[in-house]
């Protein structure tokens, strides 16, 4: 297995007036192709922090973060956003798709700002949306879609374009218990056949559940690092 | 990022607000089309002023002989007996710049028909007087050459000569006395009223300027010629050919100043051209505001666009839109509105110019160039208002944009 992140000695500072609030002190972490990783903790414990610096949005204070081996941590904004395009795929909690633009569309989107051709965008698109079981709704704006459909869509778009990892922020936290389920077993689903490396944020523990591994944050550091037996038991039988 | 892909982006953002899209046009389509129609009415207005104008005389120029210096003396203009009729035909042969000439001899003279007698202006001209002083007859007919060449005893006479000597009579084919020589009358002409100095003008009779020089001054010089310039704008050119032409055939020296003089009418033409110069100022002002405040609708619109999308802006950065792309997506949606606006007001301003042309009877002229720079300066006024709003979607912070509620 080869590694897809890398942090070393990451720390994240913000400054708030005068004061100075510590958002992350001191993270090393490896996460390796393949990987289905929870990261646990309450608010306010800089699990969304990192999340952010991870998916090239926030910049840390301190440390480095190579991803697919090259350090990013402290490339240029229009580099972030070429690997945001490239290779992070993003599911958010509230979903945030383009409101009255089709599911379509939503997932075209990436596609949009790395030159695709129209034709090969389409294709993508209709093949992704079967991926995540919503072959029938391509024309579908995200109001006439269950809040579990529209979680798909982003689900869609966030692998359009074959992204290293995708990174999951609170992705069931709109939606019920039974829904919840679906969009876990999607993404374990990916996982396991497309091999997709998955990095997920919850504060749910029976989320977290579906995850091989589980890291816990608490005041800007990870205080437990292990592996889901369960799950990894049920994988191998 | 491609421009087309930009360009769809932003269509497609658009048409997804259709009714705020128009909304937002309706500013400029309003003063796109405010700013043709007004200076098409304008132009119009501007056409028929220079026309009546023209009729006043601004072409008109007028060359005297100079004046002779004798033993300190120096006499007023038409001193000196150097201009002559030939003078006149060579310049209408010869400068294209003018378009009439003809020889004009004045005096004022006691005039008699039957029982009444009259002083007045007699004027000797030649046919083409006419067409400078843009006069038609009334009844009868104008001189012409053959009685140029005759020296013929007819005349032309005003409506107040008409009315003085000949009162409620048809003075048609009647016979006056000027210094007891008998014209017949030919003609009489329309009457055209006061001039500005209070002299009236139908108080004139015409005679050939050749029977004027042979019977009644017996000269052979013409006191004046007066000349039509082509039009208005080559009044200037006119009289530096005129100038020089005279030089030439008068034979004079560059060592030696003119023996006559060229003067124009310059008064009028200058209240026309600055009247025309204010209007289109004005026209300018008002195009200029309209657009304008089409144009901060426009910044207003795209303002709260911004805000409202914000969400938009965040999910469009997180998926791999640089700044840049924001920017001009929103740039372009600037523009094509504007732009869009500003064909639509086109449109309306032409139909609405030929709807008063048609039914109103006012005189419009589309101006092709104006229509050009109304739609040139509309889409510079979508850049323009536009660039403050995209530079503010622009410079979002995803993070931020994404947790906008």
């Amino acid at each position: 297995m080869s590694e897809v992140i890398r942090v070393e000695g990451l720390f994240k500072t913000y400054r708030m007036g005068d004061v100075e609030v510590p958002a992350l002190r001191g993270i090393d972490l490896t996460i390796e192709r393949g990987e289905f990783v929870a990261v646990m903790g309450s608010s306010g414990s800089g699990k969304s922090t990192f999340m952010n610096v991870l998916g090239c949005l926030d910049r840390p204070t301190k440390g480095k973060y190579y991803l697919d081996g090259e350090e990013v941590g402290s490339l240029s904004a229009d580099a972030w956003a070429h690997i945001r395009n490239k290779r992070i795929g993003f599911v958010f909690q509230g979903f945030n798709l383009l409101s009255r633009t089709t599911a379509l569309e939503n997932v075209e989107l990436p596609m949009m700002y790395n030159g695709f051709a129209s034709k090969d965008r389409h294709a993508r698109a209709v093949e992704v949306l079967s991926l995540v079981g919503l072959a029938e709704r391509h024309d579908h704006t995200p109001n006439r879609l269950s809040g579990g459909q529209q979680q798909r869509v982003a689900i869609a778009r966030a692998l359009v374009n074959k992204p290293s990892l995708i990174l999951a922020d609170e992705p069931t936290g709109n939606l019920d218990t039974v829904t919840s389920n679906d969009i876990m077993a999607l993404f374990q689903k990916l996982n396991a056949e497309q091999g997709i490396t998955i990095i997920l944020v919850t504060h749910e523990a029976d989320i977290a559940e579906h995850a091989k591994r589980q890291i816990v944050f608490r005041d800007g550091q990870m205080v437990s690092d292990h592996p889901n037996q369960q799950v990894i038991a049920r994988l191998e039988a | 990022m491609q421009w087309l892909m930009t360009f769809r982006i932003a269509l497609r953002a658009l048409a997804r607000n259709k009714l705020r899209a128009f909304l937002t046009m309706l500013g400029i389509i309003i003063g796109v089309g405010a700013v043709i129609a007004m200076v098409a009415i304008g132009e119009g207005a501007k056409s028929t002023i220079r026309a009546q104008i023209a009729s006043l005389g601004t072409n008109v120029l007028v060359v005297l002989p100079g004046s002779n210096v004798q033993g300190g003396v120096r006499g007023g203009f038409g001193n000196v007996n150097t201009l002559v009729d030939s003078d006149g035909r060579a310049m209408t042969r010869e400068l294209p710049s003018v378009a009439f000439a003809s020889p004009v001899l004045r005096r004022q003279d006691q005039v008699v028909a039957g029982n009444l007698n009259w002083g007045t202006l007699v004027q000797g001209v030649a046919p083409e007087f006419q067409q400078i002083r843009d006069w038609q007859v009334s009844t009868g007919r104008y001189l012409h050459d053959g009685d140029m060449e005759s020296a013929a005893k007819v005349a032309v006479i005003g409506q107040t000569v008409a009315r003085q000597l000949f009162g409620n009579d048809d003075p048609l084919d009647g016979v006056i006395r000027i210094r007891n020589i008998p014209f017949r009358i030919v003609g009489t002409l329309v009457p055209k009223g006061q001039t500005g100095q209070g002299t009236d003008q139908d108080d004139t009779i015409m005679i050939p300027y050749t029977t004027m020089q042979k019977r009644l001054m017996r000269i052979t010089w013409v006191q004046s010629i007066v000349v039509r310039a082509i039009n208005a704008e080559r009044v200037q050119e006119a009289q530096e050919q005129i100038t020089l032409l005279l030089r030439q055939r008068h034979r004079i020296g560059s060592d030696r100043e003119d023996d006559f003089n060229v003067r124009n009418l310059s008064d009028i033409a200058e209240a026309a051209q600055s009247t025309a110069r204010v209007m289109a100022v004005l026209l300018g002002s008002v195009a200029g505001i309209s657009l304008l405040v089409g144009g901060i609708g426009i910044m207003n619109i795209m303002l709260v666009s911004v805000t409202e999308r914000t969400r938009e802006i965040g999910i469009r950065m997180a998926v791999g839109a640089r700044s840049r792309d924001i920017m001009l997506q929103f740039l372009v949606e600037a523009v094509v509105m504007a732009a869009t606006g500003g064909l639509i007001g086109i449109v309306l301003g032409i139909g609405s110019s030929e709807v008063l042309k048609e039914w109103a009877q006012w005189p419009t002229l589309v101006r092709p160039e104006i229509v050009a720079i109304a739609f040139l300066f509309s889409g510079a006024v979508g850049i323009f208002f536009g660039f403050y709003p995209a530079k503010k979607a622009a410079s979002l912070d995803p993070i931020d944009a994404l947790r906008y509620e």
